[in-house]
């Protein structure tokens, strides 16, 4: 069996879909943190079957929370002090995204508009869609559509 | 500083002072044409559309002020590929409002973002048109004489039209409103608009593919163009351009007092026996765009006439 080490002092994403810690390394930029990443994918998992773990030597603010929700807000955030879990944080759809999704209609401003922003709005949340703030352009998130 | 950038921006009560207030311009042109004395409009039209532009020009000049502007992007330092946040700066260091047309959606909400002055969006592209629903509104109401407990009949080009769109969303806000909807197949209401506005909201509404059955049961009946810059396939545009055609022959089945709207310009969906029946607004409703847009500068400008 396959053995990483404890780690001290971060942030472990728990549960998360196998398969997906590499998309989510890459945009929660990961690679840019000068600290030690580790991810394990297709753990056992009484819950999931598998699935795929990632811990990140880094305290809670260098993570995106918003685009780790709007990816996936049933990840498990578990925050290590002194090797031990001392909280659990429970993420949610965010109500803005900014510069997370692009928006895909050729109409809209922030095709040609030097500087914009990407900013999306949560426009209905049980249904996880979110629209372009400036041409209300549909996006559902990464449940519906996948990442 | 407030903006215009959607018809739901403005409550129902705020509409209702709006509405108001352009009525009372409408009686009394007079106590208005020097309210707005020393002030400038900037008509920032970056796609031709000459109907709304002297419009919002005419509501200046009948308050009193001055005018500026360009209308076409050819005209304007876009060509030069200046942007809208830029352009609305500098504007904001000439003009006291700004009225804002452009082909990107959004791209008045981008100016009002940055700037210094009032932005009115007059249309941008598919998105909102809102001086065209408050338009639609006051003509309603002036020749209904309410907002609520009706039956509106809406017909053409469902799927693209963005004046259907907003009056529908603005519409659903009023009490015993009731929709019929006539579009071809291809050209039904999107399905956001059937399913976030109409069903969200538990308002009553039909689709229908005649104008014939539905004509007989409507307080007003909306006739709107199919808009052949919206269609990627010249052969789809051929085929749906002529499928309604309202003339007086089919208006007889519409009650005596049945108020017919278009936002103009039409190409043929009405044919020009309707102009001269009571019933035919169209024209009325261009006279009520001008006093709803000077309504909604004076508010925006907070200007108070007393």
């Amino acid at each position: 069996m396959l053995s990483v080490g404890q780690l001290q002092e971060g942030v472990v994403l728990d549960h998360i879909p196998a398969g997906k810690a590499m998309d989510i390394y890459k945009r929660l930029k990961l690679d840019r943190l000068d600290c030690q990443v580790a991810m394990i994918m297709h753990a056992h998992s009484n819950k999931m079957g598998q699935k795929d773990i990632i811990k990140v030597e880094a305290p809670l603010e260098k993570l995106d929370l918003d685009a780790l929700g709007f990816i996936d807000h049933t990840i498990t955030v578990n925050i290590i002090r002194d090797g031990s879990i001392v909280e659990k944080q429970k993420l949610k759809l965010p109500k803005k995204l900014v510069n997370i999704i692009h928006c895909k209609n050729p109409r809209c401003i922030s095709t040609i508009e030097q500087g914009l922003d990407q900013v999306f709005y949560l426009a209905d949340e049980e249904h996880e869609i979110y629209r372009c703030r400036y041409c209300d352009e549909q996006y559902h998130s990464s449940k519906k559509k996948g990442v | 500083m407030r903006h215009c950038m959607s018809p739901l921006d403005f409550s129902v009560e705020e509409i209702d002072q709006l509405l108001d207030l352009a009525t009372d311009i409408e009686h009394n042109p007079e106590k208005y044409s020097h309210s707005c004395e020393g002030k400038k409009i900037a008509t920032l039209f970056y796609e031709p559309s000459t109907r709304t532009r002297l419009s919002f020009e005419t509501a200046m000049l009948n308050l009193g002020g001055k005018v500026l502007g360009f209308s076409s992007a050819a005209s304007s330092s876009a060509s030069k590929g200046e942007s809208v946040s830029d352009t609305i700066r500098v504007i904001s260091c000439f003009a006291d409002i700004a009225a804002i047309r452009h082909p990107k959606e959004g791209a008045p909400y981008v100016a009002s973002l940055v700037s210094k002055i009032p932005v009115i969006n007059a249309g941008d592209g598919g998105h909102q048109h809102p001086t065209q629903t408050l338009t639609d509104l006051m003509t309603i109401r002036s020749v209904k004489g309410r907002l609520d407990n009706m039956t509106i009949g809406i017909c053409g080009d469902l799927k693209f039209g963005r004046t259907v769109h907003s009056l529908i969303s603005a519409l659903v806000r009023y009490t015993g409103i009731r929709f019929v909807l006539i579009s071809p197949e291809e050209l039904r209401i999107p399905d956001y608009v059937r399913e976030d506005v109409l069903r969200k909201n538990n308002v009553p509404f039909k689709e229908v593919i005649r104008l014939e059955d539905a004509l007989p049961e409507l307080d007003v009946l909306y006739m709107t163009r199919v808009q052949k810059e919206r269609f990627f396939n010249e052969d789809d545009y051929i085929r749906m351009k002529d499928f309604y055609i309202l003339d007086r022959a089919k208006l007889q089945l519409a009650k005596p007092d049945c108020a017919v709207l278009h936002p103009l310009p039409r190409v043929n969906e009405i044919s020009v026996d309707v102009d001269n029946d009571p019933r035919a607004c169209y024209f009325r409703q261009v006279q009520y765009g001008v006093y709803v847009r000077m309504a909604l500068i004076l508010t925006l400008l907070g200007v108070k006439v007393c």
